[in-house]
């Protein structure tokens, strides 16, 4: 009966945030049928600890999962995206960034939008999805994605203009063409 | 304020994460800035490209239920673990067995070399004989040699009358009496004064009022002397050698001679 309980309780805390799992996996995974695996071994793990969870928000708990069970999942079955070094690049968009051409003066086409922010590095995607998508605050950011608070903001200033900057590029060679 | 200290604070401002004295360096740093103030819109623009319905990956129905059978399947198993819980009742059992090792073990080895509940009671004594003498005025809560006044002096604070007799001629002197907490219970104490030495002297109703000879032991230096005899149970405890204890013992058992 006790184990019935727990099952409900459960149910009630975790299960009305499969979107927000969802969502998040989708945009680490970048593929449907990966999303769904990733997504059901976390709703899995989450059960199993779920004795552990004692806070009143089971949506950055969950998502705390989903991440650590897409990353488990990623370097088990691929991808070595991971290990993507970050800095060299940066700074070479840094000093471009500069650039008054690279700003975004118009809203950019979702699709657009969409496969750039496929192609961020996923340090700085999923800082991203769960700043702008997920709209959640720096401090929940950083227990999930177990970061420092300073750090969550360069990385979203960081992911940020990589974005803007391959928004831009993309515009004016449609412009071009 | 630096612009590339504003670089990166336009995102904390943009995410509303500053706080009000930082957004107010912000904004004054864009009223005086082009470059930033532009990069700055131009982030807010981004932001509304990503403000997307369409961006948000929502789970397909079927995830749900895929997702309940599995919880469901999870929950099943932990009621009854995986392989019949031939595991857990293996676990069971061995503890089982553990647990009747432990009670033979208990009801047939020789009372001498577990604790008793006289070796309990007795260690409880050490502590409460040592407390009297090191507390200042705990030793007695009536001071008083006469044992007319002392012996009255428990009424209505214990529900048994103890035998208080003073021995003075013998050189134990009754010095006053006391209640304490002993054995789950409010006991009589005496104290009896014999040179510079304390006896405290517990005595509360026995629950058998069969008569048990006299039982010494020693603890921390001390002697103890118990025995039971008209249906009351006595503790003497002093620092007072073994000889004179005993003595003492035998004078409150049977008066003096």
């Amino acid at each position: 009966m006790q184990k019935q309980n727990k099952l409900a309780t459960f149910e009630e805390a975790v299960l009305p945030h499969l979107n927000a799992a969802y969502n998040l996996a989708h945009w680490l995974t970048r593929n449907d049928t990966d999303a769904e695996d990733v997504v059901q071994e976390a709703y899995l793990r989450a059960f199993k600890f779920f004795g552990g969870f004692h806070g009143a928000d089971g949506r950055s708990w969950l998502l705390a999962i989903v991440r650590n069970t897409c990353y488990t999942w990623m370097q088990h079955n691929r991808s070595p995206e991971l290990s993507v070094p970050l800095d060299d690049e940066l700074h070479e968009i840094e000093s471009k960034d500069l650039d008054p051409e690279a700003l975004l003066v118009q809203r950019a086409d979702t699709l657009m939008v969409r496969q750039a922010l496929e192609e961020l590095p996923m340090e700085f995607r999923e800082v991203l999805v769960l700043r702008e998508l997920e709209e959640m605050s720096y401090k929940d950011i950083a227990s999930i994605t177990d970061l420092p608070l300073g750090t969550v903001m360069s990385r979203l200033a960081r992911g940020r203009k990589r974005l803007q900057l391959a928004l831009t590029n993309q515009m004016h060679a449609e412009v071009l063409s | 304020m630096s612009c590339q200290r504003a670089d990166e604070l336009i995102h904390g401002y943009l995410d509303g994460e500053l706080d009000l004295a930082r957004s107010l360096e912000v904004e004054q740093h864009m009223r005086e800035c082009e470059t930033c103030a532009r990069a700055y819109r131009s982030q807010t623009t981004l932001r509304s490209s990503l403000k997307d319905d369409s961006l948000y990956y929502r789970a397909p129905e079927k995830l749900q239920k895929r997702i309940q059978s599995s919880l469901r399947k999870e929950a099943k198993s932990e009621v009854f673990p995986r392989a019949f819980g031939w595991r857990w009742l293996t676990v069971g059992a061995s503890l089982a067995f553990m647990l009747l090792i432990g009670v033979v073990v208990w009801r047939f080895v020789p009372r001498s070399i577990r604790p008793s509940g006289d070796e309990l009671l007795a260690q409880e004594i050490v502590s409460d004989h040592v407390r009297s003498l090191q507390m200042p005025g705990h030793l007695t809560d009536v001071l008083s040699s006469d044992q007319h006044t002392v012996k009255p002096w428990f009424d209505g604070k214990v529900d048994f009358a103890p035998p208080v007799k003073d021995f003075a001629s013998q050189d134990f002197r009754l010095y006053g009496g006391r209640l304490e907490y002993l054995n789950n219970r409010t006991v009589a104490t005496l104290v009896y004064q014999r040179r510079l030495h304390y006896i405290n002297l517990y005595i509360w109703p026995a629950e058998q009022a069969v008569a048990t000879g006299e039982k010494t032991t020693q603890r921390q230096g001390y002697n103890l002397i118990h025995w039971t005899s008209s249906g009351m149970n006595y503790w003497a405890i002093s620092d007072l050698n073994g000889v004179e204890l005993h003595e003492f013992a035998r004078l409150v058992q049977q008066g003096p001679l």
